[in-house]
């Protein structure tokens, strides 16, 4: 009886330490990383795609004060509020003190420099495809912009979201850095945007219950995860997306007009903002990636 | 003499609510019928000129100085009357977008009518000017309309 209780207790004991174990954060040494120094102005264009000011920038910040990655943004979810960090170069405020290794754990693992995991509000599952180079050149251009003081606000999270250390067994099931469909050679300059920089899968992807994103509904619209309405479908099965052609989406992320000539709305306004300074070969291997899309239908 | 007053009762509840929803029905849906066909006609005259800016459809300055002067128009035109209280995407789901931002936050979005009416009343200056002018304007109006969308339109 008492050994079957030790041998309970063992077993509970190495439950935890294994528990412990693979919740870890994951991360890379600085000598795993391409020996090169970022581009910051190739960086600039990276900047774009994944529009980093929507959710970085001073909330109303317009003009050069949108380069200013104070932080502040709230986002409301189901799973509680969380707050955009100040990304700025500020040394104490923001990720001055980071370097270069840091913000590719960051971006790839969703792993601080302290070793704790971020939240996926920040959305590292979409950036965890993205090369190591291109990340360089992007932190290469977020160390030139301008810095700013202004201190972060805590999430406000309920049990059992608080428990940061969850976060690691969320990643195991959710956090993959291969691609989600497969395509031909000519689409995967456009795969690499949407499914990693551009992150749209984070917003057209329908979550799971426990907020992971659905990928056998990939892009295929749902709940707005923060807000009202519904985030459109866009595949095939779409209503809406289906029946614009290719030139009409490029169209769509440069101007912000759709075929129709009504304009985009709501969070996506800001996303045109951002590919609207895309080159027009960006846009265009986006839009041919959407028209490609495996249909799913039809949470509109 | 139960049974009456209850009858009594449950007549006076169905008169209240339908009292309630002819009222709604009536004053509330029409005026944002109005403003949908406002704004249907500023989409009918943007489909023009945004086909000549897309190159979709060929330059015209006679036709584009006309649908330009036509947003000019819309967007100085009175919509007294068209945006009453109570005709947000909440109280009226599904029959409109317009979320309850617009009166919370009153007077925000005349700011943006403002700014509309500008990019409308200078777009129709230089809409007849050739192609290049005609694609600054219209990028402008663009603009103008994302940026109120943005702010006070619901998502679909």
């Amino acid at each position: 009886m008492r050994g079957a209780l030790l041998g309970a207790a063992a077993l509970g004991v190495l439950g935890v330490a294994a528990a412990w174990f693979i919740s870890a954060p994951a991360r890379i040494d600085a000598d795993d990383l391409p020996a090169q120094a970022g581009d910051p102005e190739r960086g600039a264009a990276l900047f774009a795609v994944g529009g980093c000011v929507s959710c970085h920038a001073l909330e109303g910040a317009k003009g050069a004060d949108r380069l200013v990655l104070a932080g502040g943004r709230a986002f409301r979810t189901d799973f509680g509020t969380f707050r955009a960090p100040n990304i700025s170069p500020d040394p104490e405020a923001g990720i001055g003190r980071w370097e270069a290794v840091d913000f590719v754990n960051a971006m790839k693992f969703g792993t601080a420099p302290d070793g704790s995991h971020f939240y996926p509000a920040f959305p590292y599952t979409s950036y965890a495809r993205m090369r190591d180079e291109d990340l360089l050149d992007l932190w290469a251009y977020l160390r030139i912009l301008p810095a700013s003081g202004r201190a972060n606000e805590p999430h406000e999270i309920g049990f059992p979201f608080s428990v940061r250390r969850a976060v690691g067994f969320w990643k195991l099931l959710y956090l993959d850095s291969g691609p989600v469909i497969p395509v031909d050679a000519e689409l995967e300059r456009g795969r690499y945007l949407v499914e990693g920089p551009g992150h749209c899968g984070e917003c057209h992807t329908p979550r799971t219950a426990i907020g992971g994103p659905d990928l056998a509904r990939w892009l295929g619209g749902g709940p707005n995860p923060d807000g009202e309405g519904t985030i459109p479908n866009l595949t095939p099965a779409g209503k809406t997306i289906s029946s614009w052609s290719e030139a009409d989406i490029a169209e769509y992320l440069k101007s912000g007009f759709t075929p129709d000539f009504d304009t985009a709305g709501g969070s996506m306004a800001d996303v045109v903002t951002n590919t609207a300074l895309l080159s027009d070969a960006d846009r265009l291997a986006i839009a041919r990636y959407i028209k490609a899309l495996p249909p799913v239908g039809p949470a509109e | 003499m139960r049974k009456v007053s209850i009858a009594l009762a449950g007549a006076a509840v169905v008169a209240t609510l339908a009292g309630t929803s002819a009222f709604a029905d009536g004053h509330l849906e029409k005026a944002i019928e109005a403003r949908n066909a406002q704004m249907k006609l500023y989409s009918w005259n943007l489909g023009m000129l945004g086909g000549m800016a897309k190159g979709t459809v060929e330059y015209d300055a006679a036709k584009a100085s006309a649908a330009a002067s036509n947003l000019a128009a819309l967007s100085a035109m009175s919509s007294q009357g068209m945006w009453p209280e109570g005709s947000d995407s909440f109280a009226m789901e599904g029959k409109t977008r317009a979320m309850p931002e617009i009166w919370t936050t009153y007077p925000a979005i005349s700011e943006k009518g403002a700014a509309l009416k500008d990019a409308a009343a200078k777009l129709a200056e230089v809409a007849g000017n050739g192609l290049d002018a005609l694609k600054g304007g219209v990028g402008d109006v663009g603009k103008a309309c994302g940026d109120c969308h943005k702010q006070f339109r619901m998502p679909k």
